[in-house]
């Protein structure tokens, strides 16, 4: 299985028509073709952090500055950004937009990933986070839309989980 | 040298800034001067007042960036001094304010103490274009002076005493400040449009 350059595009394509301009990320395999975009667009600018709790206060300050903005990140990046999720998001009343490879569920090859998968949606649900699953592209940019949405008018983190059903494809 | 001192001399200049600190005696002592609009204390996610500071300097070029760190936030997020360096906005200034010790949570030393650990080497080692190490209250000053003119990303570690307030407290509740320094940053901005 390859990931879906497909999907990728109508992802991204989302991200473009809820008028985000600015992306903090992490590389991760399933966002291999998204990063490569959205460092192609002259219209995006894309801050790769060094671990995603960084993208947190990034993204903390796109949101001061007045920048539509979000994030793209592996569930096991969200699991390491908590603290700050919890203590600066979630403290301070800003909106936060993670769209979010699930690794490491139903069809996980890889040991590596299975634990964070599993515990992902756990995780979400104890934190109160909203969130949704993304696993068709045809449905895929309402809902990075309608993400966003949610996140700038209830002030808080919303995650939109990107499946393998979505981000992976035959090529 | 304190960091209250240091504190105290920049704060005049301040009003053109977006400032940004952290937690406990930093974020008070600037309080006690005097709270303004465009402070924004970060009270809790230790480590990420810098990266804050990316976010608000990248998106805002017309406007400048001071970040007021310290040792133990920074230890929290060394990876923010590389991320700095990879981006390099030209319009802010990071302080770190190394006293050696989580001041606000016992005293406890941190990897700083007796010059164990070298922050401005890490940030030279990650690319920081501009790093000053200080030590006396003169050196600081001039070093700060530089950063403010330059126009470019500039860090300074400056050693300070393990000393802070007496006292802890603001009348100015979390997401107020946020709200508040959210919504100065938007009128600045409609005041350079119709400027």
């Amino acid at each position: 299985m390859t990931v879906s350059r497909e999907s990728s595009k109508a992802v991204y394509q989302g991200i473009k028509d809820a008028g985000i301009r600015f992306i903090t990320a992490l590389p991760e395999t399933w966002l291999v073709y998204l990063l490569q975009m959205a460092d192609d667009d002259p219209e995006m600018c894309l801050v790769e952090v060094a671990k995603e709790e960084e993208a947190i206060g990034v993204a903390a300050g796109a949101h001061f500055a007045g920048t539509p903005n979000l994030l793209l990140m592996q569930n096991h990046g969200f699991l390491g950004a908590i603290n700050g999720i919890v203590s600066l998001s979630m403290l301070y009343n800003i909106p936060l937009c993670m769209l979010i490879a699930h690794r490491g569920h139903m069809g996980e090859p890889y040991p590596w990933h299975t634990r964070g998968g599993i515990v992902t949606e756990p995780v979400l649900r104890g934190l109160g986070i909203p969130f949704d699953y993304a696993r068709d592209p045809r449905h895929i940019a309402r809902q990075v839309r309608e993400a966003h949405t949610f996140a700038s008018s209830s002030l808080s983190p919303v995650a939109l989980l990107l499946t393998r059903d979505l981000m992976e494809g035959e090529e | 040298m304190k960091r209250t001192q240091c504190i105290e001399a920049l704060y005049g200049e301040l009003d053109q800034w977006l400032v940004v600190t952290i937690m406990g005696a930093c974020a008070q002592e600037l309080y006690d001067l005097g709270h303004c609009e465009n402070f924004f204390y970060l009270q809790h996610a230790m480590g990420l007042a810098s990266s804050i500071g990316l976010g608000l300097a990248m998106n805002l070029p017309q406007e400048k960036v001071l970040v007021l760190d310290g040792d133990g936030s920074v230890l929290m997020n060394l990876g923010t001094l590389a991320t700095l360096a990879r981006y390099r906005p030209k319009n802010l200034v990071h302080i770190i304010f190394d006293n050696g010790s989580m001041l606000s949570t016992g005293g406890f030393a941190t990897h700083t103490t007796s010059g164990v650990t070298d922050l401005a080497a890490i940030a030279r080692g990650a690319g920081i274009p501009h790093v000053a190490a200080v030590s006396s209250f003169y050196e600081f000053m001039e070093a700060a002076s530089a950063a403010f003119d330059r126009n470019e990303l500039s860090v300074i570690v400056a050693k300070v005493e393990a000393t802070g307030p007496d006292h802890f407290g603001m009348d100015l509740k979390l997401p107020e400040n946020a709200f508040r320094f959210e919504r100065l940053i938007r009128e600045r901005k409609r005041q350079i449009v119709a400027a």
